[in-house]
């Protein structure tokens, strides 16, 4: 699903350039479970970034679903987001003024759905995260864990083939990390494939497979025992 | 382009947003309305200064005769041409329309007036009532000569107020009599005149009463008429040079004069005082085409503004937006498709406000300086049309900038 071959990217920092990924090669099957951990600074971010065609690499290939993604046009990268990323940040980012299902609609709207069919799909993902009664609310009205999963079922809605995480988890209590994390397994369980960023150990764990990042470089890649979500709630 | 969806987005935007739409309608809207107050007022103004000096603008036109001085078709020079009644009849048929006031006058240059010990000598002028606007003059006690005092022959006079202080010492002359050669003549009314001391010591009657009292038969001795206000000093001189060569040759046609004979009959204008006039006029203009342009501009800068601060404020939505896959023109699109729709309508009211306000208040004015504030609906139309159009120029570019950011750093705002 994704390819990565010899990934290199540097960002300038006054007179400095700062090297911040030196040579990741690195790959995700369909269907993974995958966390990318690592310290601050380790580069586990960018990598995120250049993953989900936010940023883009200096060198190396990626390939995503045997596509090439490489000198993207605004417009052909948003479509490639669209259609083959789903996107959930530790901010939230939802979009404060509209409720919870038209945030879940939202990337229907820029896969050009009709309305309707728009809003029955977007309200069948909030009843899969256990939201359909929070349809009519704002983002403001909701709690942080409520809000994780409209971002999820806006994620989810797209239908993309790679879901990617950042940090999902770091602005929730713990109880409530692992009832996200519990939903991010199921989803997993359904056949998607997601990828997380995470520094916190227990929820790496949660994954079936951990990629350790320091330096820029990868130190480690092995696959985990997954810790069911449900059994720390 | 226009699709459904699109609207039902803006909407949306709008709906959830009422602050920053009202925000923004509000400032478009008062930013139009006190442009068209400015553009009212500044035609109020206009209207006002222009009315002040009206009297200047009038050009006035007059026709006297005199001797021939070249021999023409036989006839000797030293031939007195004397213009009667039907001359002045023969103008208004043929050039009538073109006029907008007239009379024909004699005079008598000097005749002795009396009224109880005080006398005077004073010079005599027959006209017709709207003499009084072919003067400067201005009545400022009793009424001017009216076409009852033409058609009835009455002995009614209106002095200059020179007269009424030599013969009535500050009295109130109005209603009273003043004699010359035998004959009482019922004082009417009181004129001044800024010409001064020689222009106020004439005395005004019908020119009927005085070409009877005077044997004067239907004899006049000048014509003047004036010529209505043109858009301009150069329109205003072609019409006037035309007429006046028309007038002209029908006279020495008339009267068997040679063309060229300037001395036989006269044609002369005001248009040089006039030229003042209209020189101002064209200040005028100017001034008020350059505050409308100011006015205008800052509008203008002011819709920018806004377009730029909310380009600002939605940095952040359209990160998220681009993360879930929105193409830069859908974002340009969608900006500017709100902007547009809010300019319009905001832009609208405070047309539509400024046009009532200067209905209702306009017509309380009251200064010397402007009169009748009013705007025209064209111009006021095309400003809102032009701010509109300027608004989405202004919001283009942010909004392009906008689109152009790369999501990751656009969702790092805060």
């Amino acid at each position: 699903m994704i390819e990565i071959k010899d990934l290199h990217k540097s960002y300038k920092v006054g007179k400095n350039s700062l090297h911040v990924l030196k040579g990741i090669n690195f790959s995700v099957k369909e269907g993974e479970l995958v966390s990318i951990m690592g310290s601050s600074g380790s580069g586990k971010s960018t990598l995120l970034n250049i993953l989900g065609m936010l940023d883009e690499a200096d060198e190396g290939s990626y390939h995503l679903d045997g596509v090439q993604i490489k000198n993207l046009s605004e417009k052909i990268a948003a479509n490639y987001r669209n259609k083959f990323l789903g996107f959930i940040f530790q901010s939230f980012n939802l979009i404060n003024y509209k409720n919870a299902l038209d945030n879940v609609a939202l990337p229907l709207y820029y896969q050009n759905v009709g309305r309707k069919e728009r809003t029955d799909m977007a309200m069948s993902y909030l009843e899969k995260v256990g939201l359909a009664n929070w349809a009519k609310h704002l983002p403001t009205e909701l709690s942080g864990g409520q809000k994780q999963r409209v971002a999820i079922a806006r994620a989810l809605a797209g239908q993309p083939k790679v879901i990617l995480a950042d940090e999902l988890t770091g602005a929730l209590d713990t109880t409530t990390s692992y009832e996200i994390m519990d939903l991010i397994q199921q989803i997993n369980d359904e056949g998607k494939t997601i990828l997380v960023v995470t520094h916190e150990e227990d929820i790496a764990e949660m994954t079936k497979r951990i990629v350790n990042l320091k330096d820029g470089i990868i130190i480690d890649d092995r696959k985990v025992k997954q810790v069911k979500a449900m059994a720390n709630v | 382009m226009f699709s459904l969806e699109r609207w039902t987005e803006v909407f949306d935007a709008i709906r959830k947003n009422k602050l920053r739409t009202f925000l923004t309608g509000f400032s478009v809207a008062i930013g139009i309305l006190i442009l068209v107050l400015l553009l009212g007022v500044g035609e109020g103004m206009k209207n006002g200064i222009e009315e002040q000096f009206e009297q200047d603008a009038k050009n006035r036109v007059s026709i006297w005769t005199g001797v021939t001085s070249v021999e023409y078709k036989g006839l000797n020079p030293g031939r007195r041409i004397q213009m009667k009644n039907k001359d002045y009849e023969l103008l208004l048929r043929n050039f009538g329309e073109d006029f907008e006031y007239k009379s024909p006058m004699n005079r008598n240059w000097t005749s002795v007036f009396s009224h109880e010990n005080e006398t005077g000598s004073y010079r005599i002028e027959g006209v017709y009532p709207d003499y009084q606007f072919l003067e400067n003059s201005g009545i400022i006690q009793g009424r001017f000569l009216n076409i009852e005092d033409q058609d009835k022959f009455t002995k009614h006079v209106v002095i200059g107020k020179k007269v009424r202080s030599e013969l009535f010492e500050g009295k109130n002359p109005l209603g009273k009599y003043i004699k010359s050669n035998g004959i009482n003549y019922k004082v009417v009314g009181v004129y001044q005149d800024p010409g001064g001391d020689r222009e106020e010591s004439r005395i005004f009657m019908a020119l009927s009463t005085m070409q009877k009292v005077f044997g004067r038969g239907n004899d006049i001795s000048n014509i003047s008429f004036t010529l209505p206000k043109e858009s301009n000093y150069d329109v205003a001189l072609e019409k006037s040079n035309n007429l006046i060569n028309e007038i002209e040759s029908l006279l020495k046609g008339k009267y068997t004069v040679a063309p060229l004979d300037k001395s036989a009959i006269r044609v002369n204008n005001s248009l040089e005082n006039a030229k003042r006039f209209y020189d101002l006029t064209v200040n005028i203009n100017l001034f008020f085409w350059g505050v409308g342009i100011a006015s205008l501009l800052a509008g203008i800068i002011g819709v920018s503004n806004i377009m730029l601060i909310i380009v600002k404020e939605r940095t952040k939505e359209i990160g998220i937006r681009k993360a879930l896959g929105a193409k830069p023109k859908s974002i340009i699109w969608m900006i500017l498709h709100e902007s547009i729709f809010i300019t319009s309508i905001s832009g609208f009211i405070g047309l539509l406000l400024g046009l009532l306000l200067l209905e209702s208040v306009g017509s309380l004015i009251q200064s010397e300086f402007i009169t009748n504030p009013e705007v025209n609906l064209d111009v006021a139309i095309s400003t809102v049309i032009v701010l509109v159009i300027a608004g989405a120029i202004a919001g283009f570019f942010p909004a392009r900038r906008g689109a152009k950011i790369k999501p990751i750093v656009a969702l790092r705002d805060e």
